[in-house]
């Protein structure tokens, strides 16, 4: 009985004991952590990092310079530096094309992912209702699952609409785990947002329209941006799937590349289809650089999280 | 409070409306919401599934004749043919040992990334840089880095390590570096966010206990990260299971990494038989989702619950 | 002052009930509230307050009754068109807004004038004294402040009724103090209509005009601060109004409205609140400050008379709280003006007008009929 609790630890002309005080941040580090000399254990650790670096550098490296060399054999380094095969792979793949479907697909992928998926991360969120524990784990399905169990019956469906090697047909399939991945990074996010500031906002008088567009909407933006650059991560490195439904006229840039390498009579030079991928991995920083210009999701989330705990 | 039979007629009869009583069940217009993201899981992703599993059931007339058994020669060439069979051996031979190398390997490193040093941020961006390469250009590179006259074989030769350059690419391992360079710093930024939910002061408590590393890494961290390490085990095996691009680039496609995606892409792009390609692609799903089941199995038996961390 | 509250004449709830799935929250809440009036919803956590304070702000829809104003329904009206102001417990500022944006916002959605807006915001800050932190944001600022602002934000629409849903339990005790004050200041100096839901029966004590205590969605008592302190209705009343001592004695005799009661090794006379009859069980509630020990200057009161055996010893500034075990084993609550030593023998005394004899089972209001409960509200 919780009367009983709550009287009798309160006398009355006697004030209430102050709340415990919440302290946030103060995170107690097992002290003595670090040690003067590194253990063998932290040497072996390092060594496995330094390892995976040179395998990671390595390959970057030498793809660079081997887009760059002309002619490279049995050497250190090839015999002289050229471009002519960055405007060589350019002219002979139609890049320009190429890199204007991949950069179409991504946005329109991110665009209707977020659309659709925003909503229901929303619902997921904040609300019960029947079936929800089935429906949570459809839209996670796709995830799980490898694309090409999904994606080959999805292709051939594709192509029975008569889909296949569209743009549409690019576009759907990269949907299926990009929505799912929106729900799952979005679903944490609103949920550690105070679900009585849409309630304070409208007993401030603002209908729903309004929460949305005026309260949510702002305090959803850093999310949204973080799980857009996630999902056009995975939209533009998404190889699976967009291969199974594109054409000549739009593959994305990883098919394209791996079109190359593997055509028949051996593949294009080498060199061709490394100066390809560089523009790939290129494209890529860009995208990311400029992506990351726009989302400092950290100072946001702080502020919710801050206004939250006191 | 639960005593309906004594209860007063006013409050007996309700008097919301149909609206009110299937809002209390939580069903209201806000729900529609969510209908975007069911028509969209139900056409793209229910619907083409069963559209899938049935046309398993419909199979070319050269497996019928083939194989016999009617609907079911799809389903009986999978078995029987060992050239598509012996595939599933050599994905799991591909998939498992990367999927628990990815995961053991992330445990020491996120632990030593734990603790706040100099450089801790770059070091985490270029563990992560990866994700954004994509498997072709990491096909690519490592085809020119570590073949028989890239850098690497040049670098071991040169120092006296080995007399022939070795072969490190068109095989198994060639694979297995490509998911390894793909998939680990995946599994690293997994677990590093994992243990981070773990409150350290717990694990000062087992210090102050008298628990050594090994035990307080055995009894203490372990238990409470199990729940984190099998969910990123089920995430980098998908990731290494429908591996695809790299067995076919830098492996040996049609030996040692046959593995089933590629067998299924055969049957789809190049034989153009839907049926056998749905069939394989299902198959692959249910392979997969009885390894995820026997990880969830493990899972159960370990402790389930709160960190204590700030998530 | 410019900021004043629009009016009505009178808010009713009519057995307003909500259910969440086959559990009742809140079952048949009658209460009319008048304009200007200081309600305050006290129970303990889970009584149902917060459920009674969401279905009036249209929060939750109701499953059962329906709410008037002046007359006219408002329980079918979305929140946002019922022209009330809430302040939450955890404040809910909207953190990207600046406190000058959190408390215009409101204003905003009702497509007042941009100048309007600005002369009405400045008044609200200088309310809450906030001036100078109004182009901060809301992370920016101490848990009281926050609280002002929250209640500027609130009271800046000129509600017909503002509702405060535990306002102070984030704070810490003086500054609770200060804020019971300061609400109680603006909702006089504007003439605003409050509902105050709180679990504080001290809070509300100090701050409403009437009080209404719940208990598992059921409302046990309506009343003015003082009828509740004096007359609780029920032990489970008493319990939560502070009546630290709930003894469950027998009733010996029983002569008009007074009754003695026994048990424990101690004999009491006290006020039949509820009708009992002798022979039967009942539960005794006294307020440790009326059950005092008996000293040269504190005689014997209405015959009233108990041996025990102090245990605890506290000391309260002006008076001791005094932990008692009487010769049957029961522990009390006492007050006394000296320090007894542990383990002595002491006399504890209460005026029998103070001493509350309850049925031991509690009588629920809500499931009498009509005319039970009118005697029982006669009675008390």
């Amino acid at each position: 009985m919780a009367a009983t609790d709550t009287a009798h630890t309160t006398a009355p002309g006697v004030d209430l004991p102050p709340a415990p005080p919440r302290r946030k941040g103060s995170v107690t580090r097992a002290p003595g952590e670090k040690a003067l000399v590194a253990s063998p254990s932290t040497w072996f650790v390092w060594a496995g990092v330094a390892a995976f670096f040179i395998f990671l550098i390595g390959i970057l490296v030498s793809v660079v310079v081997d887009s760059l060399g002309k002619p490279w054999f049995d050497t250190w380094l090839p015999e002289n530096f050229t471009t002519d095969w960055y405007t060589g792979a350019w002219d002979r793949f139609g890049m320009a094309q190429i890199i204007g479907v991949t950069l179409t697909v991504a946005i329109v992928v991110i665009v209707l992912s977020v659309l659709i998926g925003v909503p229901a991360a929303y619902l997921l969120a904040r609300r019960n209702f029947p079936f929800k524990r089935i429906i949570t784990l459809l839209f996670l399905l796709p995830v799980l699952m490898p694309p090409i169990t999904y994606g080959i019956p999805l292709a051939t469906v594709m192509y029975n609409f008569g889909l296949g090697r569209s743009l549409v047909a690019v576009i759907l399939v990269n949907l299926v785990p990009s929505v799912p991945f929106v729900i799952m990074t979005m679903t944490p996010f609103i949920e550690q947002i105070n679900p009585t500031i849409e309630n304070a906002a409208r007993m401030s008088g603002a209908n729903m329209r309004q929460v949305f567009t005026k309260i949510l909407g702002p305090l959803l933006v850093p999310g949204i941006l973080a799980a857009s650059v996630l999902v056009l991560v995975r939209t533009v490195g998404m190889f699976e799937l967009t291969y199974l439904v594109s054409g000549p006229q739009t593959d994305t840039l990883v098919v394209a590349i791996y079109r190359a390498m593997t055509a028949s009579g051996g593949g294009e030079a080498r060199q061709l289809v490394s100066s390809m991928a560089v523009v790939y991995t290129v494209t890529m920083m860009v995208i990311l650089i400029i992506a990351l210009r726009y989302v400092s999701p950290t100072q946001l989330v702080a502020r919710v999280k801050e206004s939250r705990e006191d | 409070m639960s005593a309906p039979a004594v209860r007063r007629p006013r409050a007996e009869k309700s008097t919301a409306s149909r609206r009110h009583r299937l809002a209390e069940r939580g069903i209201d217009t806000s729900l529609l919401m969510l209908v975007p993201a069911l028509v969209f899981a139900v056409a793209l992703f229910i619907y083409p599934f069963t559209y899938g599993i049935g046309l398993t059931f419909q199979p070319s007339l050269a497996m019928q004749e083939q194989w016999g058994a009617g609907i079911w020669s799809n389903y009986v060439a999978f078995f029987k043919d060992p050239f598509i069979f012996d595939s599933i051996y050599l994905t799991m031979r591909l998939a498992l040992p990367v999927a628990l190398f990815n995961v053991l390997a992330s445990i020491p490193v996120a632990f030593k990334l734990r603790h706040k040093f100099r450089g801790k941020k770059t070091l985490t961006i270029l563990l992560v840089l990866p994700i954004t390469l994509g498997t072709v250009l990491t096909a690519q590179g490592l085809l020119i880095f570590a073949g028989r006259q890239g850098w690497l074989n040049r670098f071991l030769v040169q120092i006296g390590l080995i007399d022939q350059p070795l072969t490190l690419v068109n095989n198994y391992w060639g694979v297995v570096f490509s998911l390894v360079i793909s998939g680990f710093p995946f599994a690293f930024l997994l677990i590093s966010s994992y243990l981070s939910g773990i409150d350290p002061s717990i694990e000062a408590a087992a210090k102050t206990m008298g628990a050594g590393w090994f035990q307080r890494f055995r009894r203490i961290i372990l238990p409470l990260l199990a729940p984190g390490l099998a969910t990123t085990f089920i995430l980098t095996f998908v990731l290494a299971f429908s591996v695809f691009p790299s067995a076919r680039l830098v492996g040996d496609a049609m030996g040692e990494t046959r593995v089933m995606a590629l067998m299924a892409y055969r049957a789809f792009g190049e034989l153009n038989d839907y049926p056998m390609a749905s069939t394989i692609a299902i198959m692959m799903g249910l392979v997969e989702l009885v390894v995820i089941a026997l990880v969830l199995v493990w899972r159960s038996f370990m402790y389930k619950g709160s960190t204590g961390g700030k998530g | 002052m410019a900021i004043a509250a629009s009016k009505f004449e009178s808010l009713e709830l009519q057995g307003v009930g909500r259910s969440f799935g086959g559990a009742h929250a809140l079952v048949d809440l009658d209460l009319t509230v008048r304009a200007g009036e200081f309600i305050a919803l006290l129970g303990p956590s889970g009584c149902g307050k917060s459920t009674a304070l969401n279905c009036l702000a249209g929060l939750l829809p109701l499953t059962h009754g329906q709410i008037l104003i002046d007359g006219k329904r408002v329980d079918t009206v979305a929140a946002e068109n019922r022209g009330f102001g809430m302040v939450f417990q955890n404040y809910a500022l909207f953190p990207h807004l600046t406190v000058e944006k959190n408390i215009a916002f409101g204003l905003q959605m009702r497509g007042v004038a941009k100048a309007d807006i600005k002369r009405r915001v400045a008044e609200a800050l200088a309310l809450v004294k906030l001036e100078q932190h109004a182009k901060k944001l809301p992370g920016q600022l101490s848990g009281g402040q926050q609280q002002r602002v929250a209640i500027a934000r609130a009271v800046v629409l000129e509600p017909r009724l503002v509702l405060m849903d535990e306002p102070l339990s984030n704070l810490d005790a003086k500054l609770r103090i200060e804020m019971r004050g300061e609400i109680r200041r603006l909702h006089q100096s504007l003439g605003l209509t409050t509902i105050y839901v709180t679990h504080d029966q001290e809070e509300a004590l100090s701050m409403a005009d009437r009080l209404v205590v719940l208990r598992e969605g059921r409302v046990q008592q309506v009343g003015t601060p003082e009828e509740l302190h004096n007359n609780p209705v029920n032990w489970h009343v008493a319990d939560f109004m502070g009546y630290r001592n709930i003894l469950d004695l027998d009733v010996v005799s029983v002569e008009n409205g007074t009754a003695t009661v026994t048990g424990q090794g101690l004999t009491l006379r006290g006020t039949a609140v509820e009708p009992v009859a002798v022979g039967e069980k009942v539960r005794v509630a006294i307020r440790p400050e009326d059950l005092v020990v008996t000293s040269p200057t504190v005689p014997v009161r209405g015959g009233n008379a108990s041996d025990a055996t102090v245990s605890v010893v506290e000391y309260h500034g002006r008076e001791f709280a005094v932990g008692v075990l009487t010769p049957g084993g029961q522990s009390m609550h006492v007050r006394s003006d000296h320090s007894p030593a542990i383990g002595s023998k002491v006399q504890v005394t209460a005026d029998p007008s103070r001493v509350l004899v309850y049925k031991a089972d509690l009588i629920d209001p809500s499931r009498l009929s009509v005319e039970e409960r009118e005697l029982l509200e006669v009675r008390t």
